[in-house]
Order: structure tokens, then C-alpha cells, then sequence
């Protein structure tokens, strides 16, 4: 569920002030560090990659990215309503 | 994976900067995470990374043009999306419901399910916020409430126990950010600061401060008030009380870990005036007595 933060860091190339940065505009919801070496969620890790990815390999702007951010969470959402119809529909036919 | 010059769409003799921007324009389209439902897209990405990945390093290319390398040579182990975990049948606690909040605000069936299905927003409980709250001595010992400014323009009201020490740290419970879906906030950690008063020296938990004190009140032995760090006290000088004289106030210096209190100590020095008084001047030079005693012979105090 969780990866050591500092391994994910050096292995994605995203340095900790960048991935601060990130949780200060809410792109990354900060993650509980009870241990001596913190950890982070792995959703988390891989949020972060798709951000570095948007940022780096596509040039999109930290406003562009806001807004893409936005319209993949609303898909998300959509996505688990979809689900749960799909289910409902298939399991109670008519 | 096939020639990294056919994937990208561009000529072998294509520029550095051609190829990047045939990246970009499909990996855009492609990227799996903008592509949540299209199982395909992963695997196109992934031969789109991988032939920018060998072409868009000079070293790399100049290796493949010379047949030297392959494109397998630029083969990454499968990487792991956010898709994978952001998917539908997972706790995600970024999606939301602001997409379908007007479909399911209907009163039929279809609106349930996708009430239903909103409602099952992942949990996930609010990050801890840490803040530093500076106090004075006498707030450190008789306690306060503060009221800190939070960077979100909020107010904290905090009360700060009598006794507590420098660099302890105090938790509100669910004072800190909000978690998600039915998981709590997190909570506020105020860590306090004691600021040192300036009119004590410190050791410890113990204070020293030094006190003037008259030559009359030094000779006959008065009561006099003194300053502790939350108010002024009585103090009984014995008579014939010396310059550098240490009297303790015990139990009235900084809180203690664990309880209680250090002690004060009031180091005391006798101040004549600044002019000559000459009805003193005059008892001096007739006191036998004075001029009999040493002090560098019979110590001090």
C-alpha cells in the first residue's frame, strides 16, 4: 500500500521540494509520516509520476495542470458511477 | 516493439526537435492516464516512450542508425499507472462526484445507484498540521490561550497548560486538515516555544537575577521587592547583607520537566549613590571599626 518515500523519489527523478510544491498546491494530498522514514501511499506515487509526466514529457503548465488534474478526477468519479450502474443493471436485470 | 522512426511518425533524418514534438502530439493522446478505460493505450504508449526514449538522445540514435543497437535496447520493465490505482473498484480518494452531482440528485433508481456510488468516496484520514506557538516565561509557567493565525487565514485557539516546557508539543484532536469520504481530520501539533526573559539569566530551570539594592537596605537588613517571572515578591535581606550575595526563592524559576519548578536565585549588588554624600563620607572617616575590618583577609559573605 505504501513505498519508502525517499526510494520512490530517487527512482521517479522528483525532488522533495518539488513533490512540497505539490502538496501545497493540493495536487497530492500530504500523507501521514509516523515513522522515522517516511512512506508514501502508492495512488499517491503513481498521481505523482502521471504530474511529472504532464509537466515534463507533455510541457503542460502548472495551470494546465490544475486543470487536467480537475477533469481526471471528475472521470474517476464518473468511471465508479459507471461501475456501480453496470453492476446494479447486470445483477438486477429489468 | 517495430522501427522507432515508424512509431513516431517521422523520418529517419528528422531533427531532434521534429521528434519531440511527434512525442508529445502522441503521447498526449496516448498517455494511459488520460485514457482510463482504453486497455490498448498502455501498450502504444509504452512503444511511443520507448522509440523517443532511444531517439531523443543523440548517443542512443547515432547507436541505432549504425545498427549497433536495437529497439529493444531502450525496453523499460512496465511501469505502473495511476489508472491502476485511481480505478473504479478502488478506494480513490481524489475522485469526485461534481460530473454526475446533477444526475443524481433525481428521484429514481438510476439517481440511487449513483448516490450510492458517491457516497463510497474512499477514507482516508486529514494530515497532521504542525505549527509553533512562542510564549513567554510567565506564560510557560501560569499557562495562556493563544490565539494562532493559520496560513489559511483560519484561527486556532490553543490553551497552553501552566508548566509546560520549551520544544513540548501540544495535540488538538481534528483541528487538522480534513480527511475524506467518513475518515476524520487529522490533528493540529503545536509545538511551544518559551522565550527567554530577559531580565533573568537562565540555567536549567534555574534563574538568576540581579538585583541593586541601597547601601542602607545592605547594612540594616530590610525587606525588599524583588521581580520573579510572574510578579514581584517580598524578600527579607538579613542585616549586613555583601555585594554578590546569592539569596534563593525556591520553587519560582522555570517549570520543571516532569512538575514542579526551578529555583530563583537574586544575586544581589549594593549601588551608592552617585554623588558623595558628605554626612557619609564624614561617618566613614571616623568609623574605627570600618577601617579595622579587611575583607580580603576574612572573605566574603
Amino acid at each position: 500500500m505504501t513505498i519508502d518515500l525517499e526510494e520512490f523519489l530517487a527512482g521517479s527523478g522528483i525532488d522533495m521540494r518539488t513533490m512540497e510544491h505539490w502538496f501545497a498546491r493540493e495536487w497530492i494530498m500530504q500523507f501521514q509520516a509516523e515513522d522515522a522514514r517516511p512512506r508514501i501511499p502508492e495512488i499517491d506515487a503513481a498521481r505523482a509520476i502521471f504530474i511529472r509526466d504532464l509537466k515534463l514529457d507533455f510541457g503542460v503548465n502548472d495551470e494546465g495542470i490544475e486543470i487536467v488534474l480537475h477533469l481526471v478526477d471528475q472521470l474517476h468519479g464518473l468511471r465508479r458511477a459507471m461501475l456501480a450502474l453496470h453492476t446494479e443493471t447486470v445483477k438486477r436485470p429489468g | 516493439m517495430s522501427n522507432p522512426y515508424v512509431i513516431l511518425g517521422v523520418e529517419p533524418t528528422a531533427s531532434g526537435e521534429e521528434i519531440t514534438k511527434a512525442y508529445r502530439r502522441l503521447a498526449k493522446k496516448l498517455h494511459p492516464d488520460l485514457n482510463p478505460g482504453d486497455k490498448a493505450a498502455e501498450e502504444r504508449f509504452k512503444d511511443v516512450a520507448n522509440a523517443y526514449r532511444l531517439l531523443s538522445k543523440g548517443e542512443n540514435r547515432k547507436r541505432f542508425d549504425a545498427g549497433e543497437i536495437d529497439e529493444a535496447g531502450a525496453e523499460r520493465p512496465r511501469q505502473r499507472y495511476y489508472r491502476d490505482y485511481a480505478g473504479a473498484d478502488r478506494a480513490n480518494p481524489y475522485a469526485n462526484d461534481e460530473a454526475f452531482g446533477d444526475f443524481a440528485a433525481g428521484d429514481d433508481p438510476f439517481a440511487e445507484i449513483l448516490r450510492r456510488a458517491a457516497s463510497a468516496r474512499a477514507n482516508r484520514r486529514g494530515q497532521d498540521l504542525h505549527y509553533r506557538s512562542p510564549i513567554t516565561l510567565a506564560e510557560s509557567i501560569a499557562g495562556a490561550s493563544k490565539r494562532l493565525g493559520l496560513p489559511s487565514g483560519d484561527t486556532l485557539d490553543v490553551t497552553i497548560p501552566a508548566g509546560i516546557i520549551d520544544g513540548q508539543t501540544l495535540r488538538l484532536k481534528g483541528k487538522g486538515a480534513p480527511g475524506t469520504g467518513e475518515a476524520g481530520p487529522g490533528d493540529a501539533l503545536i509545538e511551544v516555544e518559551v522565550l527567554p526573559d530577559r531580565r533573568f539569566v537562565r540555567e536549567g530551570d534555574d534563574l538568576t537575577l540581579e538585583w541593586p539594592i541601597s547601601l542602607t537596605e545592605a547594612v540594616l537588613g530590610e525587606a525588599i521587592r524583588v521581580p520573579t517571572p510572574t510578579g514581584e515578591v517580598t524578600m527579607t535581606l538579613p542585616p549586613s547583607t555583601s555585594s554578590g550575595a546569592r539569596l534563593r526563592l525556591k520553587g519560582n524559576g522555570a517549570p520543571r520537566r516532569g512538575g514542579g519548578r526551578g529555583d530563583q536565585f537574586v544575586r544581589l549588588k549594593i549601588v551608592l549613590p552617585r554623588q558623595v554624600d558628605p554626612e557619609l563620607s564624614e561617618f566613614v572617616t571616623n568609623w574605627e571599626a570600618g577601617k579595622a575590618f579587611n575583607p580580603r583577609e576574612e572573605g566574603v559573605g
